[in-house]
């Protein structure tokens, strides 16, 4: 046991900082540190420049783009990522549908979709959600019907992400409505976005952003070459999707460097009784409070990805990546709320489309705003319920 | 980074495992505890053949040279059995200030007996007055004819009674809750002068209050530079905590393991009581905390060394914020998903919660540590 970074490790993470710096555009900097979302041009821009390193997609195998790396040196890079802080690649691609099309496509899909999805050439977008089917997916309803060489698809996709950005769409639809199991007739299709029948609408969130969208199929054609893995068994790939970037979602590099620019702005921040919020005894106490959780959970991300060879191997998932998506998601949601409680009433001024948040610095119009936005993260990805209920099953036997 | 156990921690934890899985079931452990000393001479003298007691010590000093990770895994195991031995007050608290603070002859004088299971230390830090402040010492010691005397009192000394000897913070110049001035004294438990009161504690370990009147040392009593106790203390105090925090994730486990066997036997309305979702997620949250403390009780490990005691401090107030937050946790909700079974002292759950519970209150529980470390500012680097 030895539980220290190693020099080489060490010497990665300078390597990265140095990149980071030398490559990451200004305004992309300056846009994420204010805290907000990354451009579609900016995060195209920075896959490119990472793809151009071989840095996009480390974890692929490496006839495919990926690198040799141990669980660390991985985990070294999109800390630091986070932590500059930069845009991360986009998940659809790198994360999802990349790991699914290496796993169970073709050949000619590989060869077709891998490339482009490592640069960014297609914005992929995720057709899992209907209206009917959140957290019990496999009740999807959208049918595909096989027609000669095609596919023809009807029905209703929701909550995909922008998927008003998408060149393809990788969705999941009902091929053998016949099969009582629900999980069986299920396949797993990939979509050109241009085809005809498609109709994305926007669906505005609470915090007035617009991010979802409902999608609606009408008569759309699929050729049957983008099915992938076997026709009905698309639950495997779904499955495997979902079950994939456990570690990502713990996102503690980005969490510290929420942590970090909050101490920053609590030096100049009115708190209660003239002095400084960063003084301010409530304040100073629910930051420490957080920042413990995040320490641990720091720990726990690393003792996951030691694991995870092992864990691949025996085909035994460590319980303590469970803990990644709830602690993950529910620390940064306290980040959030932090937050709301340092910007105060100002960050009240903001919350509205015709505020002057020119008055504001950049964090406080933004507070309440994300703090709304955030609590997708314990809903999505498998909300943190169904998290506990896959523990008391896998781990505990219950 | 490498969080695999080596060949010999391996053999180390199998061995001890096995050893404390023969010997400490549930009923031999009630046995030894209602019986005085209050814990098991023959198994002390077990963990002494098997190398235990000379973990955290160097191999100059006939140790086993296991580092905090050797004491962790120790730590973990006895706290899986609820062992009642002396190894806190002993080895990790009686024979830290000795690593940290005794000359080469003190060492020579007492580690061989420390190591072989003969010699048993105390720790003696707090008084009436001073919480978990360890600073807050009013115990005095005065230089007398080339030795010290030392008068006041010290309190919930941890396996105190059963000591051969006592190591003793007292003020040898300064103030009630100066930092410096601070020493410490290494005191003969039968030294004229020292009365002793032993008690059980609330979690079924044996402690004592102490008084000294008057009590006379040589000058060779005195362990490190005079005034310069507390560093040492603080230090050694960290060590504990790390100590404790690998105690709590055994003790954790075991809370764990046994509430989810109970959940699966235990049947109401005709079915076990864990197939009850209510209860499925209060055990998902018992786990998540506990696997967040196991990687503080790894955090402190990986920190305890730690050469800048500032940053030292803050890290191990940080582990001890989340260790304390999952006992409780861990604690109540094993008793609480057990129902009224888990209130009886038949039973094992609640002796685990009251270990728990104790774990938590010892060297500053939960709140005093996250008042302490947002008074200094934080982690700082988690950011
Ligand atoms: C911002 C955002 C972006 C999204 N992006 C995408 C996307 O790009 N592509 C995509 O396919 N989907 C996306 N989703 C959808 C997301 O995956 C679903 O919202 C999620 O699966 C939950 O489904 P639901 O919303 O229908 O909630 P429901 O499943 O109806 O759940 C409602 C509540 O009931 C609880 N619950 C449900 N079942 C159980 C159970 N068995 N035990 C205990 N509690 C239970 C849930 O935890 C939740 O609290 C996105 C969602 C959001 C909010």
């Amino acid at each position: 046991m030895d539980l220290r970074f190693t020099e080489e490790e060490q010497a990665f993470r300078r390597e990265v900082r140095a990149f980071i710096d030398a490559e990451l555009p200004r305004a992309t900097r300056e846009r994420l540190a204010a805290g907000l979302g990354p451009t579609k041009a900016m995060t195209v821009d920075w896959q490119r420049r990472l793809n151009a390193r071989g840095w996009a997609v480390p974890h692929w195998p490496v006839a495919w783009g990926g690198q040799p790396w141990s669980a660390i040196k991985r985990y070294i890079l999109s800390e630091e990522m986070q932590a500059a802080p930069a845009p991360a690649p986009l998940g659809f691609n790198v994360a999802m549908c990349g790991p699914v099309v290496i796993a169970f496509g073709t050949e000619a899909q590989k060869k077709r979709f891998l490339p482009r999805m490592a640069n960014l050439d297609d914005w992929w977008c995720q057709g899992f959600s209907e209206p009917g089917a959140g957290s019990d997916l496999a009740s999807l309803k959208t049918r595909a019907v096989r027609q000669g060489d095609h596919y023809v698809v009807n029905g209703q996709k929701t909550w995909t992400t922008s998927a008003q950005h998408a060149d393809w769409m990788f969705l999941l639809a009902r091929t053998d409505p016949d099969n009582p199991k629900a999980q069986e007739g299920i396949s797993f299709l990939l979509l050109d976005m241009k085809t005809p029948g498609i109709t994305v609408r926007p669906i505005v969130t609470i915090d007035g952003g617009r991010e979802v969208n409902e999608v609606f199929f009408d008569d759309v054609r699929v050729p049957a070459e983008h099915l992938v893995g076997t026709e009905h068994r698309g639950w495997d790939c779904a499955k495997f999707l979902l079950s994939n970037e456990r570690t990502g979602q713990a996102r503690v590099g980005a969490s510290k460097e929420r942590l970090r620019r909050l101490r920053e702005v609590a030096r100049t921040t009115p708190g209660d009784g003239g002095v400084p919020l960063a003084d301010n005894p409530r304040f100073r106490t629910r930051f420490a409070e957080i920042e413990v959780q995040l320490k641990a959970l720091e720990m726990t991300t690393l003792r996951v990805l030691a694991d995870e060879n092992r864990a691949l191997k025996e085909r035994k998932p460590n319980p303590a990546s469970s803990v990644l998506k709830i602690r993950g998601t529910e620390i940064q949601q306290a980040i959030s709320e932090l937050y709301v409680m340092a910007a105060g009433p100002y960050g009240l001024a903001a919350a509205a489309a015709d505020a002057d948040t020119d008055a504001l610095p950049d964090w406080m119009a933004l507070a309440q705003g994300t703090y709304f936005n955030w609590r997708k993260q314990s809903i999505y990805g498998g909300s943190n319920e169904i998290q506990k209920n896959i523990m008391a099953k896998a781990f505990m036997g219950l | 980074m490498d969080f695999d156990l080596s060949e010999e921690q391996q053999l180390l934890q199998d061995g001890a495992r096995r050893l404390l899985a023969d010997r400490y079931d549930f009923e031999s452990r009630r046995r030894i505890m209602a019986a005085p000393p209050g814990y098991s001479p023959a198994l002390w003298a077990a963990y002494a053949e098997m190398g235990l007691l000379g973990m955290p010590f160097a191999a100059a000093d006939g140790g086993f040279d296991g580092g905090p990770e050797g004491v962790m895994i120790v730590s973990e195991l006895l706290g899986e059995v609820l062992a009642l031995e002396p190894w806190l007050a002993t080895v990790v608290l009686g024979g830290g200030v000795l690593r940290h603070a005794a000359t080469r002859e003190q060492r020579a004088a007492l580690l061989p007996g420390v190591i072989a299971g003969t010699t048993l230390l105390a720790f003696a830090h707090t008084e009436a007055q001073s919480r978990y402040d360890l600073a807050d010492c009013a115990t005095a010691a005065t230089m007398q004819g080339g030795g010290w005397v030392l008068d006041g009192a010290k309190m919930v000394v941890l396996h105190g009674e059963t000591a051969d000897h006592l190591i003793v913070t007292a003020r040898t110049s300064g103030s009630r809750r100066d930092s410096a001035g601070i020493s410490l004294f290494l005191v003969p438990a039968g030294a004229d002068g020292l009365v002793r009161r032993g008690y059980t504690t609330a979690d079924g370990m044996r402690a004592a209050d102490i008084t000294l009147s008057h009590v006379k040392v040589g000058a060779d009593a005195l362990l490190g530079s005079p005034g310069a106790g507390l560093e040492v203390a603080e230090r050694v105090v960290d060590e504990a905590i790390a100590a404790l925090a690998a105690e709590a994730v055994g003790a954790m486990q075991a809370s764990l393991r046994l509430t989810l066997e109970y959940l699966k036997t235990r049947k109401q309305f005709g079915r076990a009581i864990g197939s009850f979702q209510a209860l499925q997620h209060r055990a998902a949250d018992m786990m998540v905390a506990i696997e967040q403390a196991r990687s503080m009780a790894m955090l402190a490990a990986m920190q305890v060394a730690e050469t800048d005691a500032d940053l030292r401090r803050r890290r191990m107030r940080a582990v001890k914020i989340e260790i304390g937050r999952a006992a409780r946790l861990v604690g109540q909700q094993s008793i609480q998903l057990h129902g009224g079974i888990g209130m009886t002292m038949e039973y094992a759950i609640g002796h685990y919660f009251k270990r728990l519970t104790a774990i938590d209150t010892l060297f500053g529980d939960a709140d005093h540590h996250l008042h302490m470390l947002a008074e200094a500012g934080g982690l700082a680097d988690a950011a």
